[in-house]
């Protein structure tokens, strides 16, 4: 097939790795003689936050890479662009392009092939990745304008987004394994960019780590895939289903099994229930990092390859009510945490947990369409209320606790109303994009044959407490008296074009980005569907039962009342009695404490898991590995040596003793051979 | 390259092997007090020998399992003893390996060995005879012979250069390795004798021993006695606990070649000899030998992650990193034995690496305790992003040469024995566990002691070494198909051997015998 | 033909009494002399059974022995003499310096 600009496809991730190199060749030999001179003046003890400070005059380089940094990326939007354009252009059934790079790894019967593909999923992906990655890199010029290591910061910037366009664009599941790892180790370097920080580099251990534990499962899934399918490339897996399905091969178990184990690596990467602990932490990272890969991308990573598996997953209803019953309970689990924090981003952190919930909660119900739809509505919104929210932290110097801010709305005229924005489309006001998304999300997990009045009524519940959680933070953090520092509040300045722009062009997207996908029955046409019927026409769930217009319009209604009652009570509690919120945390105060400290979970896992591991190796060690075996080995050598000892003793050195134990043994021979 | 002479490559192996001891001759005759010299003289006879392999490396034909480039001669004519050499797929990388390590390995001594300089040079020379030696050689003998050569000068190098409790581990080591090898010595005898009874012909030569059909009772004890023999040297748990100690006390330089050289020789042993003389006793013991492979995985993981010598550390994941390789030789298919064969490559390049990083920062700072560092990230940017990338080659990241073996490994073994592979992919998670944690420790943070904020980045010598180990990280992560295209049909003869040898042997036998009834006739 | 039986005894006693000599005295002098006796007592017993049967070969052996005895004598004597210049004494209770 000749695929004319779609040769070019492997540009995209091609692009970002010229980034990592250009930028690695700068970080390498123009920044690291620049910091090691300071390094070498620099007084003991002086420690980085996510404010910076001092203005020096910028050295030349790193205008060149503020340049390539966002540049590359901004080519592979471009390049993306033409491709999808493309594929578009071709009939809905032949908009599928693999282009094999080069074969990686071949051993007996198994092929791994770099090899990429370009379908109506992947499409979205990409586009999503390299438009929304563009602003955040345009935004991280503004925003880290000020750092010492500012091409380290980028090289790593660059690295995700290739991993990351590697994840997705994979065709087959090795390649995505790749892409897997690789954003989970870029994940880890930005979220201990600030290394020097203990908090900071824990908490990029913990978040690689946790990821690890993910990937222990996807990778155990994809041995069993392997030796199931006979292949890891989408294609051929999806293609062999009905014929090893008619043979007995691949059972009901099977499927099960291997969807399962990806399964327990969507929930690592994805940060769901019981593996999410990882993503509050990672708001220890610069805040674009934490727009970018917790928020926008990385972390709906899991998402998509539940979507991209949604043929195996349908053959096992286990799975998929195991994904729905996750994504629900964490959705509404850590919306509930949300309520309670004071940290601007982990509200924010504990909130993409939550919408990830939805996601799951959309594919577990079999409305794989609706959850990439939210994934990429989220993408817009979350992205641009990390964004805001780090225009906010730039603002007040690094502050990031919104008790101490509050009455910024007049301060920061740009921020705000886009930031508004986002919220509105989170909390799913008709019109902007969350809304759409997630309302068919909720429809979709009342109607589904896979779907149940339950998780309905979960979702809803906690698309109210997203709405009390979010506008919470507005409230606390643009309205009302100033709580700010004085020595803050003299500073507080809008940021500079470069991070209002992504901050506007993000707020136009949160507003139409849902414009794609409109149900029939508000009178418009879902194209988003249309578009991805192709991936998911054979494996998408059925309604149940053909469903009145009425009824999808009264629960509609009623998510959206549900959504209006959460702001009306935040507005009630953070507006009008300020006060209350307080006494209502001191009449429960279990409660409340439980909830602040994220019901315990770190402590709880810190306390079974961690130390008994630690311990337990402490103990083999100590008492296995030198007490015991080499006690054995040292146990030897000290017999052989007593024995030895004993032994020597017979050499007296005295003649007479030699010459009769000679005399001895000559009579006990010659007795022997005689009397034999 | 291919410009040499053909009667040259006819021989190319022999030179190999004793090229590096024609260097001994050489430093005979060189002043003891040049250490300059001594030390030039060496390095240029390694890299010789490194230059002088690339061609056996380019001209292997993949396609053929027959041994290449063979030299025969005969030694010890009476006794069906020869010289006899050659390489095939599986030798061919570890071979390649010990001549690339060489150099590097002389590189990192300039600074790091000031006494006795000649006789260490000499010491490292005749272990290069003694490596490349165990790979090449055909016949059982003059494996055996070579085999014990290895230990003679690497007993040395601990005992003599090493630090603290030198004498104790260079001991223990030798002890330890030797006990083993005196087992395989009878049953390498055993198999003569065994190879005389059926034939009718007195030889010592490993191709000849494969074409034998030995009873399936025999093929149990020598199994035992060649597998105790390599588990001692690999190290298996629970016969391991020489490594810690010897890789502590041992200089740096001896850390590597022992890590990344020595330890391959009780892989290789495996798959050479244990596994193809003996099929059936090997796939009938091998939920024994896998099930101490993943302990071994578990287990050096744990407890490397409690060490607070990064030395030390480092030594107890080869314990980890080994039982990977076990695991894959174990798998009896294409997919484990080539992951386990580029595990060995892969080990001995990251861990490796990871000694030479421990001896970079021990040059500078005379510690390897962790806590005495912290922070050092901020004044040795060089060395922090060539520990980063060494760091995530040794836990496996994909782009990384450990991911495709590893990767292999557990695709292989999970089809032989999913419940062990489940558990050894735990292993992977560990790594993680003790590698970034070290590595925080060490590189994150702030300078808490105030003698790490002078310390000297890397200078040109010490990146000309740490380069081309990274370059092979990541053609080996990336373009892993130069180093499998060369195995594959040494591989596949493997596998096929054991698939008929084992149909052979058990084609007679009641279905569902136990391995009770089998080997002791013990029947219920 | 003659008959061994008074000539063996006369051996067995011969050895015998060097036996002891050698076992219970401490005088290293004496001990070399006991064990020449010892020699001399196998000689007896050679010479006695090869005349006894007609073979020379206990003859020769018995020349051999004395050869060896002879040669034995002149090296132990010299030790002695060394150790006795080095040591001042050849009471073999004292040269126990090959104790463990």
């Amino acid at each position: 097939m000749v695929g004319g600009i779609l040769d070019y496809l492997w540009l995209v991730p091609a692009l970002p790795l010229l980034g990592v190199v250009l930028n690695g060749a700068i970080a390498l030999f123009s920044e690291r003689p620049l910091l090691l001179a300071e390094a070498g003046h620099e007084e003991a003890g002086h420690g980085h936050g996510d404010a910076r400070g001092g203005d020096e005059a910028p050295a030349p380089y790193r205008k060149l890479v503020a340049l390539i940094g966002p540049g590359v990326v901004g080519a592979a939007f471009a390049v993306s662009l033409l491709c999808v354009l493309q594929l578009a252009a071709r009939a809905p059934q032949d908009r599928l392009f693999v282009q094999v790079l080069f074969p990686w790894i071949q051993a007996g019967g198994f092929t791994g092939s770099a090899a990429l593909q370009l379908d109506p999923l992947s499409a979205v992906m990409i586009l999503v990745v390299t438009g929304v990655g563009f602003l955040i890199h345009v935004y991280s010029v503004g925003y880290m304008s000020h750092e010492k290591a500012f091409a380290r910061y980028f090289v790593y910037l660059n690295l995700f987004t290739f991993a990351m366009l590697t994840l997705v664009l994979g065709s087959n599941y090795l390649v995505m394994f790749v892409g897997w790892e690789g954003v989970g180790l870029c994940s880890y370097l930005l979220i201990g960019y600030w290394y020097e920080k203990q908090s900071a580099s824990d908490a990029g251990k913990k978040a690689f780590i946790v990821n690890r534990i993910g990937d222990f499962g996807f990778i155990l899934g994809v041995f069993l895939l392997f030796w199931t399918f006979g292949s890891v490339d989408y294609t051929e897996v999806f293609a062999r289903i009905p014929a090893l399905s008619g043979n007995g091969t691949l059972t009901t178990e099977i499927a099960t099994a291997i969807t399962l184990l990806l399964f327990v690596g969507a929930v690592g990467k994805s940060a769901q229930i019981p593996l999410y602990v990882w993503l509050p932490d990672a708001m220890e990272g610069p805040t674009p990092v934490s727009a970018l890969i917790h928020a926008a991308t990385m972390v709906t990573a899991g998402v998509y390859m539940v979507a991209r598996s949604s043929a195996l997953y349908m053959l096992a209803p286990v799975s998929m009510g195991a994904v729905a019953a996750v994504g629900a309970v964490t959705a509404i689990f850590s919306a509930t945490i949300g309520i309670t924090q004071n940290d601007i981003k982990r509200v924010l952190a504990y909130s993409t947990v939550s919408q990830l919930g939805y996601m799951f909660l959309a594919c577990g119900v079999g409305a794989f369409t609706a959850g990439i739809f939210h994934l990429m509505t989220h993408a817009f919104f979350k992205a641009l209320l990390f964004l805001a929210s780090g225009s906010v932290i730039h603002a007040l110097s690094g502050q990031q606790d919104m008790r101490k801010m509050g009455s910024l709305k007049k301060h920061l005229p740009i921020t705000f109303p886009t930031m508004f924005i986002a919220t509105l489309a989170i909390a799913g006001i008709p019109g902007l994009s969350g809304f759409f998304s997630k309302d068919e999300i909720l429809w979709k997990s009342f109607s589904s044959e896979h779907g149940h009045l339950a998780l309905w009524a979960i979702g809803t519940l906690a698309a109210g407490v997203t709405a009390f959680y979010m506008f919470r933070l507005v409230f606390m953090t643009f309205y009302g008296e100033s709580r700010m520092e004085p020595a803050v509040e003299k500073h507080v300045h809008e940021s500079p074009w470069s991070m209002t722009v992504p901050l506007m062009l993000l707020a136009v997207f949160s507003v139409i980005g849902g414009w794609v996908g409109v149900p029939e029955v508000l009178g418009g046409h879902n194209y988003f569907e249309e578009w991805m019927a192709p991936v998911f026409g054979h494996g998408a769930a059925h309604e149940a039962a053909h469903h009145p217009a009425a009824l999808e319009l009264a629960l509609m209604a009623g998510s959206v009342l549900v959504a209006l009652c959460g702001i009306a009570l935040a507005y009630y509690l953070y507006r009008v009695r300020t006060k209350k919120p307080e006494e209502i945390a001191e009449k429960v105060p279990g409660l409340y404490d439980v909830v602040l400290n994220k019901y315990y979970v770190d402590e709880i896992y810190d306390i079974v898991i961690v130390r008994k591991v630690v311990n337990g190796s402490i103990w083999l060690w100590n008492a296995f590995d030198a007490a015991f075996i080499d006690g054995i080995v040292n146990g030897i050598a000290a017999v052989v040596r007593g024995a030895g000892d004993g032994v020597r003793r017979l050499q007296t050195g005295v003649v007479g003793n030699y010459a009769f134990s000679l005399l001895l043994g000559a009579v006990l021979v010659v007795g022997y051979i005689l009397l034999r | 390259m291919t410009g040499l002479p053909a009667d040259f490559m006819a021989n190319i192996l022999t030179v190999l092997i004793f090229l590096p001891l024609a260097g001994v001759f050489v430093l005979f005759f060189l002043p003891r007090d040049n250490n300059r010299l001594l030390r030039n003289v060496t390095f240029a006879v390694t890299l010789l020998t490194f230059l002088l392999s690339l061609p056996v490396a380019l001209k292997l034909d993949g396609a053929t399992a027959a041994m290449q480039f063979v030299v025969r001669a005969p030694w010890i004519a009476d006794y069906g003893i020869e010289y006899h050499v050659g390489v095939d797929g599986i030798s061919l990388w570890l071979v390649m390996l010990t001549t690339f390590l060489m150099p590097i390995a002389i590189l990192s001594t300039y600074k790091a060995v000031e006494k006795h300089v000649k006789e260490f040079m000499i010491f490292m020379l005749i272990l290069e005879v003694g490596m490349v030696g165990v790979f090449l050689a055909i016949d059982l003998f003059l494996f055996y012979i070579f085999w014990e050569l290895v230990l003679i000068p690497m007993y040395f190098l601990i005992g003599v250069w090493g630090s603290e409790r030198r004498i104790y581990s260079a001991i223990k080591f030798f002890l330890f390795t030797f006990a083993g090898s005196v087992l395989m010595l009878v049953a390498i005898i055993a198999l003569y004798f065994h190879h005389h009874e059926v034939t009718g012909v007195y030889s010592t030569d490993l191709l000849r021993m494969y074409a034998l059909d030995i009873p399936v009772k025999l093929q149990f004890w020598m199994f035992a006695a060649f597998a105790l023999a390599f588990a001692f040297k690999v190290p298996m748990f629970p016969f391991h606990t020489w490594l810690p100690d010897a890789h502590v006390d041992a200089p740096t330089s001896g850390s590597v070649i022992l890590a990344a050289i020595l330890l391959k020789m009780g892989t290789y042993g495996f798959l050479r000899f244990a596994i193809p003389l003996f099929p059936v006793a090997a796939v009938d013991l091998m939920p024994a030998i896998g099930a101490l492979a993943v302990i071994g995985i578990i287990y050096g993981a744990l407890v490397s992650m409690v060490q607070k010598d990064m030395k030390k550390l480092v030594a107890y994941s080869s314990v980890s990193h080994l039982g990977f390789v076990m695991l894959g030789l174990f798998a009896f298919n294409v997919q484990g034995i080539e992951g386990g064969i580029l595990q060995m490559i892969n080990h001995g390049v990251s861990t490796g690496a990871l000694f030479l990083i421990v001896g970079l920062i021990y040059e500078r700072r005379h510690t390897r305790l962790i806590s005495d560092f912290g922070g050092l990230s901020k004044v040795l940017p060089v060395y922090a992003t060539v520990f980063m990338i060494v760091t995530l080659s040794s836990i496996g990241l994909p782009g990384t040469n450990g991911f495709v073996g590893e990767f292999l490994i557990l695709l292989g073994a999970f089809k032989t024995n999913r419940v062990l592979t489940v558990l050894a992919a735990t292993g992977v998670i560990l790594a993680a566990v003790y590698m970034l944690w070290m590595y925080q420790r060490v590189m994150f943070g702030k300078i808490t002691n105030e003698e790490n904020r002078h310390l000297r980045d890397l200078n040109a010598r010490e990146v000309a070494y740490m380069l081309p180990i990274l370059v092979m990280v990541f053609w080996i992560g990336v373009y892993p198909q130069t180093f499998l295209r060369k195995m594959d049909a040494s591989v596949q003869a493997v596998v096929t051997r054991i698939e008929t040898k084992r149909q052979a042997a058990l084609s007679g036998r009641p279905a569902g015998e136990t391995l009770l009834a089998r080997y002791f006739d013990v029947r219920k | 033909m003659m008959e061994p039986a008074a000539y063996l005894l006369l051996s067995g006693i011969l050895f015998g009494i060097g036996v002891v000599g050698v076992v219970a005295r401490k005088n290293a002098l004496i001990i070399l002399m006991s064990v020449e006796i010892m020699l001399n007592g196998v000689n007896v017993a050679f010479i006695a059974v090869g005349s006894h049967l007609g073979d020379v070969t206990g003859s020769v052996f018995a020349f051999m022995v004395m050869t060896v005895a002879a040669a034995e004598a002149a090296v132990g004597l010299a030790i002695l003499i060394a150790i006795y210049r080095l040591k001042e004494t050849i009471d073999i209770t004292e040269l126990n310096v090959l104790k463990w």
